[in-house]
């Protein structure tokens, strides 16, 4: 078994002898050009004089290229063509890119960038919500509004009535390695691409439009990113777009990697929200009828907001119940960065909403959160199910919903049956595990005795849909070889960002083919060997790519299979390949000898694999169907101590329990998981963005935006794999574990929260990111 | 600007005669012009840790420090420490645990702990978190660059 194996990182011995290339570490040739962009000053304004004599004539400075300059299109939008690379007349946020300067080193294009005398007639900016509302600027033509029974009439009739209003903050990726690409010209007008990006696709896509030729004329290649966490999904074509575009005018290649605070002010981040709530509850807690109002700040292009905002509303319900529903979506124009992908895509933004007001629910009745929370859980999945023990390969595929009566399944408000509800159980097991109950005794204890450090303790769900929500994207392709000595070069669309994705599916490949993990090569992501790839995002890329390898491998091996059943006169369906060896009628043969074999018998033994997604449709606009194939669950406790004086506060302990399937990779999956609940507890703590009245990030570097340290992660953190295999036909029975984790992090803040509570009568309010003077603040809101 | 000095110092073991610019940052004269990528640059400000090398034995930080600052220095970049023995035990533990994701922290990761373990800091998960706290890491954390380190000191303590 080469699958289920906590494999270390495919990378590992090469990141820990600093051999393991980032496009910034590629060997240049001797005439590489570098490019630095120069960025607006203003927010919102007509461009009236743009004045680059002093820019082009600064040392070293090959090209300057403003949007008159290029020569095709001028467009690095993923999605409504919205976004020039450069911009035309008008300037939309403090940091779009107006110009372009090619130097001879990247200190050089920097420094002239900076020469640039700018003259630019300001116009009013909108950068708040509260602005863009009162000027109606938004995206679509008004707010998307998704539905299920009637909610006015149950708030109406419900015994109490919760409501309340939640600010939450967004967030930079702050990937290690910041955005870059090198661009290679070749001959024919050919254009070779190394892009930090997690879509290649699109690089290929937007380069080839940039330069006017059809996209075979372009490959894009990527063997790893230092970080992506979604920065990577569509923020990276302005880069790779400058560099082709300046590498065909000058027939040289070209380099650009932002500086990091260029970083933070150029490329978009996580969407912050305002959310309002309103719900009728009963007196033990359960909802009865529940409205959310989402709002949120898209920034000044379209991008991803659309789908980032409709999977704000479908995990508006998180892992509850909600017979009536109804969760309306303002998504808003803004003079500020074009808001992007961020690992949980407007997930965890919705899913912060309902845990607010579970907690809000159960300080206004005076009851156990947790409790408030198991009250409102959508009912367990039949037995035979997701809780089954782990047994993948006993037990086939199975489809239990035509067994159901409909009456009886819960529907999200999006009107999805959800069959697989495991947190009943993996709930009972957390609060074992982490002595949830004697700990929050001993909290209540504590704060009972101390006036000044006050201590929290909560414990959330997490019920997260897989798949891509434009059904479409759920597919992916692969491309396997068998070479004549027996070793398997193995590609596919998925990109290595970190996540170790090019291990677990190597592992798939090694399983299939019954070989060690080392026969199999990795191979960097290449547009010119799979095609028409999705971006790796939205979980998937384990998922989707595992199986397109699985059935390449497949292929080859049933050619394999029946040339040497004929040569032993045996059945093809009883040769087995296992153990780096070949049974077949009683014989065993190396690998390699039937690979060998099979090539001299003309035998091809390469082949293309493809998989999409079963099951899935949706309609996003009716917010109506099954847009997942299945959820990924988790739940986290977690305890925290403030000080009362200063807001200052510390996570001391964590406990995780996270459903991953059956893992391909438990040790991938554990570091997925306690890095996913780290930077989610960072974006609901320290991780501030500040916007100044002029639109300024004022937060645009790590001295001023604060992730994460070590000192800063819980003392005490016991992470654990939930131990279940998935009811759908996965990879392997595997789930998705990139995006899920990340919320895992609401724990922290409920926490917080909950301390925060324990300072005062009052009800504290608390906001997002609880920053030490949110915290503070909120303290006096519970004390007045 | 464009003032030069020259320079003399010991780079992984091998002695290095250059003229760099006055300005020049320490590690973008290793990448730049001794090719030494393993150093890699995250923020530019001293924050990050990415760019960490040793310096005359002490981890500092290659971009607040200029190459005209390292004249007469012995520099050890994560390439050097790859071609000693004395960062092995780190290194494996590093992959064995899982102690890093996307990498491109890891050699000033390294290099952090390296001087923690050498200078026979105790296998307490409380001072290493503070001594590695100016090291980012976005991917993992943390827990398993903790355990990592541990398990290192654990096993030298035996040995």
């Amino acid at each position: 078994m080469s699958v289920a194996k906590p494999l270390p990182h495919d990378s590992a011995p090469l990141q820990v002898t600093g051999q393991a290339r980032y496009i910034d570490d590629m060997p240049l040739p001797a005439n590489a050009l570098h490019l630095a962009f120069g960025l607006s000053e203003v927010a919102h304004g007509e461009l009236t004089g743009v004045d680059l004599s002093a820019v082009r004539a600064a040392p070293g400075v090959v090209a300057v290229l403003t949007a008159a300059d290029l020569p095709f299109a001028n467009d690095v939008s993923p999605s409504a063509h919205d976004e020039p690379l450069l911009a035309m007349g008008t300037v939309h946020y403090v940091g779009q890119p107006i110009f372009v300067v090619a130097a001879e080193s990247h200190l050089a294009a920097r420094k002239a960038a900076r020469l640039a005398q700018v003259e630019i007639a300001e116009k009013p900016a909108i950068l708040t919500i509260d602005q863009a509302l009162a000027a109606d600027s938004r995206f679509e033509d008004g707010p998307r509004i998704y539905e299920k029974g009637d909610a006015p009439s149950a708030i109406a009739a419900a015994p109490v009535v919760v409501e309340g209003r939640l600010e939450l903050g967004g967030q930079e990726h702050f990937y290690l390695e910041g955005q870059a690409a090198l661009a290679l010209p070749q001959e024919g007008g050919d254009m070779v691409v190394h892009s930090s990006t997690q879509h290649p696709t699109e690089i290929q896509h937007k380069v080839a439009e940039a330069l006017g030729v059809p996209m075979h004329a372009v490959r894009v290649e990527v063997r790893r990113m230092g970080g992506g966490f979604g920065g990577k999904e569509s923020q990276g074509n302005a880069l790779a777009v400058a560099c082709a575009v300046i590498a065909r005018q000058t027939g040289r290649p070209v380099k650009m990697r932002y500086d990091r605070d260029d970083d933070m002010v150029i490329t978009g981040k996580r969407h912050d929200f305002r959310i309002d709530y309103r719900v009728g509850v009963d007196a033990v807690g359960r909802i009865q009828g529940i409205e959310f109002t989402q709002y949120t700040r898209c920034g000044w292009a379209q991008d991803l907001s659309l789908p980032v905002a409709d999977r704000a509303m479908l995990h508006a319900d998180n892992a509850y119940h909600l017979a009536h529903a109804r969760i309306v979506s303002h998504r808003l124009k803004t003079n500020t960065q074009s808001a992007t992908a961020y690992r949980g895509f407007g997930g965890p933004q919705g899913m912060v909403g309902v845990e607010r007001v579970m907690d809000h629910v159960a300080q206004q009745l005076g009851l156990d959160p947790l409790a408030v929370r198991k009250a409102n859980f959508y009912a367990p999945a039949e037995a035979g199910g997701l809780s089954a023990p782990h047994a993948p390969a006993a037990r086939p595929p199975e489809d239990i919903s035509q067994q159901k009566k409909t009456a009886e399944v819960q529907t999200t408000p999006y009107h999805m049956a959800v069959e697989d509800f495991i947190l009943h159980e993996l709930i009972a097991r957390l609060e074992e595990s982490s002595d949830f109950a004697e700990r929050r005794a001993a909290v209540d204890a504590w704060n009972a005795a101390n006036p000044i450090l006050k201590k929290g303790i909560a414990l959330t769900p997490v019920k997260f849909g897989i798949s891509f929500t434009l059904t479409h994207l759920n597919q992916a392709g692969a491309l396997v070889h068998v070479y004549q000595d027996g070793s398997i070069h193995m590609n596919h669309g998925g990109t290595e960002m970190g996540q170790g994705l090019f291990r677990k599916v190597a592992q798939v490949a090694a399983e299939v083919f019954g070989v060690a993990p080392e026969v199999v090569k990795i191979t960097a992501t290449d547009t010119g060997k799979v095609p028409n790839t999705s971006a790796t995002a939205a979980s998937s890329g384990s998922d989707l790519n595992g199986m397109a390898v699985k059935a390449a491998c497949e292929t080859i091996r049933a050619r394999m299979a029946e040339f040497i059943a004929r040569e032993y006169q045996a059945e093809a369906g009883a040769v087995r390949f296992a153990g780096g060896q070949v049974h077949v009628g009683g014989e065993s043969l190396e690998f390699a000898e039937v690979v060998q074999r099979a090539y001299l018998a003309r035998v091809s033994l390469s082949s293309t694999g493809f998989y999409r997604t079963p099951k899935v449709e949706w309609d996003r606009i009716a917010g109506r169907g099954r847009p997942f194939y299945y959820f990924a669950y988790g739940a986290a406790a977690t305890e925290v101590v403030i000080d009362s004086l200063t807001g200052e506060n510390r996570i001391l302990r964590a406990d995780i329990l996270h459903d991953a399937g059956a893992s391909l990779n438990p040790a991938l999956d554990i570091g997925q998981i306690e890095g996913g609940y780290v930077q989610g507890a960072g974006w609901l703590t320290t991780e501030e963005l500040v916007w100044d009245d002029r639109g300024r990030l004022r937060t645009h570097a790590p001295s001023t935006y604060k992730i994460p340290a070590c000192s800063d992660r819980p003392e005490v953190f016991n992470v654990a794999l939930w131990d279940g295999a998935n009811r759908e036909e996965t990879i392997y029975r595997s789930k998705a574990v990139g995006e899920p984790p990340f919320m895992l992090g609401i724990s922290a803040w409920s926490a917080l929260a909950d301390a925060v509570a324990a300072c005062g009568p009052g009800y504290p309010d608390l906001q997002a990111p609880a920053t030490a003077e949110e915290v503070l603040a909120a303290i006096g809101r519970a004390r007045s | 600007m464009t003032q030069t000095q020259s320079i003399q110092l010991t780079v992984n073991g091998e002695p290095v005669n250059a003229s760099v610019p006055v300005r020049m940052n320490l590690v973008d004269f290793l990448r730049q012009e001794l090719g030494l990528t393993g150093s890699h640059v995250g923020c530019e400000h001293g924050v990050c840790g990415a760019c960490t090398i040793e310096v005359d034995g002490a981890p500092i930080r290659g971009c607040l420090m200029l190459a005209v600052q390292a004249n007469g220095a012995t520099v050890t970049t994560v390439e050097g420490l790859a071609d000693t023995d004395r960062a092995d035990a780190l290194k494996a533990a590093f992959r064995d645990r899982n102690a890093l994701q996307c990498g491109f922290c890891t050699p000033g990761m390294l290099t952090s702990a390296l001087s923690y373990v050498e200078s026979g800091g105790p296998a307490d998960r409380t001072a290493i978190r503070e001594h590695i706290s100016g090291n980012y890491c976005r991917c993992t954390g943390y827990q398993a660059i903790v355990d990592a380190i541990c398990d290192v000191i654990g096993k030298e303590a035996k040995s």
